[in-house]
């Protein structure tokens, strides 16, 4: 993967496959020790402990179409070529918790990439699933929440062309006011 | 700056010019497969195309799902596109540069685009 936020939304897949209905993404910066947090929690069916222990494991899979997974080995070697490391925990029927943490000043370290587009594409093509995404950097954060987001659209859809532009347009300036970036 | 209030602008003209689907055995499906082998070979800006392309044109007779992994992963980012009465079109190795003239050729106009698809491909 070129970009983390590909293996976001690659992991997020998991959650949705799942059947979890609320999906928190954090995306956590810390620019003066160079750390990065990235962590996927969601509230779906949950993992057994062995097949959580299993799931950083290539050939382990619940699929049964072909006996690899690369989601979480991939997001986990990209954690891991850091300096960093990748965490699972879940129990059956309680959600998973999928946190990884990275080392920023690595020259193995893959860049976020276009966080925004991945987030934008999770909500609106998953309108039936709600999502919490939290960005903070240095201390300074912004959520977005698309159960507020309903709450004010009532029947009009997430992926409404002008309401998806509306999100993005959102995450990019809340994001670029955290990152003390001024237009 | 972007306001929750303009959320509620955005509903009470989305309301207005909220049409309803005459029939939905029409509508066309593009599937845009997101699995990991998708998603590495550059299937997000894809789809975001697709998305993007069908909004501007406002074609209403069109969705842009995701799928899983289609099964043939070295010809990712792969596209399949649904028409009722036809038989299913594969693009295979997409980018986002080819998304707007499948929309156009293919979608609008009923030419499927030939060379970019797994027929063409394989041969």
């Amino acid at each position: 993967m070129r970009e983390l936020s590909l293996n976001i939304l690659d992991v997020a897949q998991n959650s949705i496959a799942a059947g979890a209905s609320l999906i928190e993404i954090v995306v956590q910066e810390n620019s003066e020790k160079c750390e990065m947090l990235i962590g996927i929690y969601d509230n779906g069916c949950g993992m057994s402990a062995e097949e959580a222990q299993n799931v950083t494991d290539p050939f382990f899979t619940t699929r049964t179409t072909r006996k690899v997974g690369m989601g979480i080995p991939l997001f986990k070697l990209a954690a891991e070529m850091t300096g960093g490391a990748l965490r699972v925990e879940s129990s059956k029927n309680a959600g998973t918790r999928i946190t990884a943490e990275f080392k920023t000043d690595s020259v193995d370290f893959v860049p976020l990439g276009d966080i925004c587009s991945t987030i934008l594409m999770l909500i609106t093509m998953n309108t039936d699933r709600d999502f919490l995404y939290t960005r903070k950097i240095d201390g300074r954060e912004f959520t977005l929440d698309t159960r507020e987001l309903k709450d004010i659209l009532g029947d009009v859809p997430l992926n409404e062309p002008e309401v998806a532009q509306w999100i993005k347009g959102f995450i990019e300036e809340q994001t670029q006011i955290i990152s003390g970036g001024v237009k | 700056m972007k306001t929750l209030a303009e959320l509620n602008e955005i509903r009470e003209k989305a309301k207005a010019n909220m049409t309803v689907r005459e029939d939905n055995s029409d509508v066309t499906r593009v599937v845009v497969g997101m699995a990991t082998c998708g998603i590495a070979a550059g299937a997000r800006p894809v789809l975001n195309s697709f998305v993007e392309e069908v909004a501007r044109r406002r074609l209403k007779n069109v969705t842009v799902t995701q799928t899983g992994c289609i099964g043939m992963c070295q010809y990712e980012p792969i596209v399949e596109v649904f028409e009722k009465g036809k038989e299913k079109v594969t693009y295979v190795k997409m980018t986002a540069d080819k998304v707007a003239r499948i929309v156009n050729e293919h979608l609008v106009n009923g030419n499927v685009v030939t060379e970019y698809t797994v027929g063409a491909f394989t041969k």
